[in-house]
């Protein structure tokens, strides 16, 4: 059964009209999938640039460049923006080009809606960027937003509500189009169980965004009432409670940090078997972590509220559910490691970034386990070691995988290899600076150091130097990325790269469609046998 | 899967998203100004309106084309029922945000307002529902549920109902009921839409109850105002698929956006009933 597709575009390699239009019109999920790609790489940078002025700050105690208001909005604009602006996007982006690849589909199952998701981010991005410049500035309440913080800010916490609205309606809208594509555009033959990993994290993922984003929407349109409508939700004066705002954001918050680890789960879950030459060890059992680890996360939130005060029971129940998730989370990494083991293993920049990644992101996990139990996290809650944990996790977590997944699919997006000297550079470069930033934020937060204040008692001055040394060395090692990136996109530069460069990977990508993949692929969709 | 149609529709590159985009930037811009005493803010949000208005009617316009025109199978519908369902999933989340809220503050915000921790604070603060906090002192009467909510209720059942026949009618090919049903339902719900800005005006004016009035005003304005916008929403919906109906559109066989709709219509109508049992009666 070989299938025809309609694509409604003539049938051979026809490309749109060149020019801005194209990309604003397209309905192709490569188009559509590059320039997520790109706009997340730009986010990346503004924020990037944000967390240098906030280093910058804290390389000396006392103030140096910025009023502590303004850095306020710093780190809070800083977190509004990785999240939402640089971290989210790249994954949808790689969920656009790969999802339809991987299970032989000819596009995503809603093309428009698809391109709908996609513009919406540059105005979330205006909104948000922009309130920088409105009288005030921007909002300075920290990127959980909390009320009555938030309730209080001027213009530019409207602008960040309604940005954080337009971001969350993408991202449900996106994740019903991934969704809908992977139940119902499989190629014949690739049953569920079947679905390389990248696209099961996804299928989750995409699940989670649809239950949470709601919920965040819901609470930050609870926000706008309270601010300029009387409303009462969270003032007690009123009979409303601020904590409530703390328990609906978290409620979004947890599984919101799942949303962005799991697709880089998934995207280490190819990686590593293909360079290690070896199918994943214990693929129906990643599956399965993957999905309680979803479930899991609806019922840790409270892990982010111990200091505000809860029952007993409360606290132990949500101490137990955050260990808890430790064991999956453990299943994956074991399955890693056994994956590895015995394989023919070569490392290409791909496999660095993910061997890297399972060293560093473990660290994040345990000091995520160190701050679950409760005794401990009263002392470090709101301290810098809170820091380290979530840069451990998102940065050479989330972020890491990102780079691996780049460094793995170049090659079946542009026909061409990456320059793979400068690649290991921006590895080592990577992991080392990372290293030199967030490892010393440990001691500084075991020793006291409280997190969004600019300035500091002087004993912690010698951790914060090394700590602002590092964070420009990794800033920098990012421009040598956007050099990689652009000589084998933009300029064409490379080796030209075969149908399957890396001998190790055997999804469909790899086996049925030539580097570079043509713009309307899987026309016909394969038949697994 | 042998069963499915073999071709998948992908759409041509197309204008209509960007307008969505510049809609949004309008709204979400002007509103900011807006609610920040920038007096053209209000002209840019209704600017905003106008253009997604705009985006909509071409877009779906387009989608209404390519469903008549023939290009969807099979296949295709099968991306649009999940695409729906998932969807409503995700509005019954955003529901459930302002359900969390008021249980949360009925079995825990309140309750601890009025515990003794507080008493020095608030000594004469009695801890029951509802209530507009500590610190309100403007009487106000609590809506009540036997008047027109229950015929509210009453009344999006019967639309509930109306819609079904009409769903039926559509099945079995009989066109003239088909669109007398689809009008009772726009009627009914149009009709909803009328008591409850009466029950608004009623609030406001005789009961003394309003946004502001703590966080009972609060909560049920947010719940119910909510809720009729959905029913807005979707008694639009109806009245377009109305429309299409007379116009001829949708087969006994092959009528997705009408079954889309009903769902809506459906899920608003469930939506009503917690927010009758919890805001209104209980
Ligand atoms: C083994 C798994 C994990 C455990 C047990 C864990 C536990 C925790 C706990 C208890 C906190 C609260 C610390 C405090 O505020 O006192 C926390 C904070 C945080 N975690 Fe994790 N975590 C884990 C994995 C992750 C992952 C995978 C991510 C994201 C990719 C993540 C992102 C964050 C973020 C962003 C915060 C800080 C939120 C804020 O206050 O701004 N965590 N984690
Ligand atoms: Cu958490």
């Amino acid at each position: 059964m070989s299938a025809v597709i309609d694509s409604g575009h003539a049938h051979d390699e026809h490309r749109p009209d060149g020019g801005i239009m194209r990309w604003v019109t397209t309905t192709n999920h490569k188009d559509i999938g590059t320039l997520y790609l790109w706009f997340s790489f730009t986010m990346l940078l503004v924020g990037g640039m944000l967390a240098l002025a906030i280093r910058a700050e804290l390389f000396q105690p006392g103030l140096q460049f910025w009023h502590p208001e303004f850095f306020n909005q710093l780190t809070t604009m800083h977190g509004l923006i990785m999240v939402f602006g640089a971290i989210m996007p790249a994954f949808v982006g790689f969920a656009n080009w790969q999802v339809p690849l991987m299970i032989g589909a000819p596009d995503m199952a809603f093309a428009r809606l698809n391109n709908w998701s996609f513009w919406m981010l540059p105005v979330a991005a205006t909104l948000l960027v922009g309130s920088f410049f409105v009288p005030g500035g921007a909002t300075a309440a920290g990127w959980t937003i909390y009320a009555p913080l938030s309730t209080q800010m001027g213009p530019g916490m409207d602008l960040a509500i309604f940005a954080l609205h337009i971001m969350g309606a993408s991202s449900i809208m996106g994740s019903i189009n991934i969704i809908t594509t992977i139940l119902n555009m499989r190629a014949p033959g690739m049953t569920l169980l079947r679905m390389p990993l990248f696209v099961w994290t996804w299928l989750i993922t995409a699940y989670l965004l649809i239950a949470v984003m709601p919920v965040l929407a819901g609470a930050i349109t609870m926000l706008l009432t309270d601010r300029h409508f009387g409303t009462s939700f969270f003032n007690a004066a009123g009979g409303g409670d601020p904590v409530m705002f703390q328990h609906i954001f978290w409620f979004f918050g947890h599984p919101e940090v799942y949303i962005m680890i799991l697709p880089g789960f998934g995207i280490i879950s190819q990686v590593i078997p293909a360079f290690s030459r070896k199918p994943l060890f214990g693929y129906s059992s990643m599956v399965y972590a993957t999905a309680s680890i979803a479930v899991l996360s609806f019922i840790v939130w409270a892990h982010h509220m111990f200091t505000v005060g809860m029952p007993t029971a409360g606290i132990l129940f949500f101490m137990y559910a955050t260990v808890l998730i430790a064991v999956p989370t453990g299943v994956k990494v074991f399955n890693w490691l056994t994956t590895m083991w015995r394989g023919s293993m070569s490392f290409e920049t791909p496999m660095l970034f993910a061997v890297g990644f399972i060293f560093v992101f473990t660290m994040g996990g345990f000091t995520g386990l160190i701050l679950a139990i409760m005794p401990i996290d009263i002392q470090l809650q709101d301290t810098y070691y809170v820091v380290a944990h979530f840069h451990y996790v998102l940065v050479a977590g989330s972020l890491f995988s990102l780079f691996a997944g780049f460094y793995f699919w170049v090659p079946k997006w542009t026909g061409r290899m990456y320059d793979e000297k400068l690649g290991k550079w921006h590895f080592w470069l990577s992991m080392i600076f990372f290293n030199v930033t967030f490892f010393p934020m440990h001691f500084l937060g075991l020793a006291g150091m409280p997190r969004r204040i600019p300035d500091y008692a002087l004993q912690f001055a010698g951790f914060n130097e090394i700590a602002s040394i590092g964070a420009f060395g990794f800033g920098l090692s990012q421009i040598l990325f956007l050099w990689i990136a652009l000589k084998v996109t933009v300029l064409g530069q490379g080796e030209k790269a075969g149908q399957r460069p890396w001998e190790g990977a055997d999804t469909l990508e790899w086996t049925h469609l030539p580097s570079p993949a043509p713009y309307h692929s899987f026309d016909e969709q394969p038949v697994l046998g | 899967m042998s069963d499915r149609a073999q071709h998948y529709y992908v759409p041509q590159p197309s204008h209509w998203m960007i307008f969505g985009s510049a809609a949004l930037l309008c709204m979400a811009a002007g509103a900011a100004g807006w609610l920040n005493g920038w007096e053209p803010g209000r002209y840019i949000v209704f600017a905003g309106l106008a253009i997604l208005a705009f985006m909509m009617a071409r877009w779906f316009g387009d989608v209404v084309r390519e469903s008549e025109g023939g290009k969807y199978g099979r296949w295709e519908d099968v991306s649009f029922r999940w695409g729906m369902s998932w969807f409503i999933f995700s509005e019954v989340m955003f529901f459930a945000a302002f359900f969390g809220a008021l249980y949360y503050t009925r079995l825990l915000a309140v309750p601890d307002l009025g515990s003794i921790d507080n008493k020095l604070l608030w000594p004469d603060f009695a801890a029951q529902w509802p209530t507009a906090g500590p610190v309100f002192k403007d009487p106000f009467t609590p809506m009540a549920a036997w008047g027109i909510p229950a015929l509210n209720t009453l009344l999006l059942l019967s639309s509930g109902v109306t819609v079904t026949i009409a769903h039926w009618a559509l099945k079995e090919g009989k066109r003239a009921q088909l669109a007398l049903f689809m009008l009772f339902t726009v009627a009914l719900g149009v009709t909803f839409l009328c008591f409850q800005a009466y029950e608004y005006g009623h609030a406001y004016s005789d009961l003394n109850l309003k946004l502001s009035t703590g966080v009972y005003g609060s909560t049920f304005f947010m719940l119910t105002g909510f809720h009729g916008f959905h029913v807005t929403l979707g008694t639009l919906m109806l009245t377009v698929i109305l429309a299409r109906c007379l116009a001829g559109h949708f087969k006994p066989e092959n009528h997705f956006a009408f079954e889309a709709v009903a769902w809506y219509w459906h899920f608003v109508d469930v939506v009503w009933l917690g927010l009758f049992i919890f805001v209104y009666w209980l």
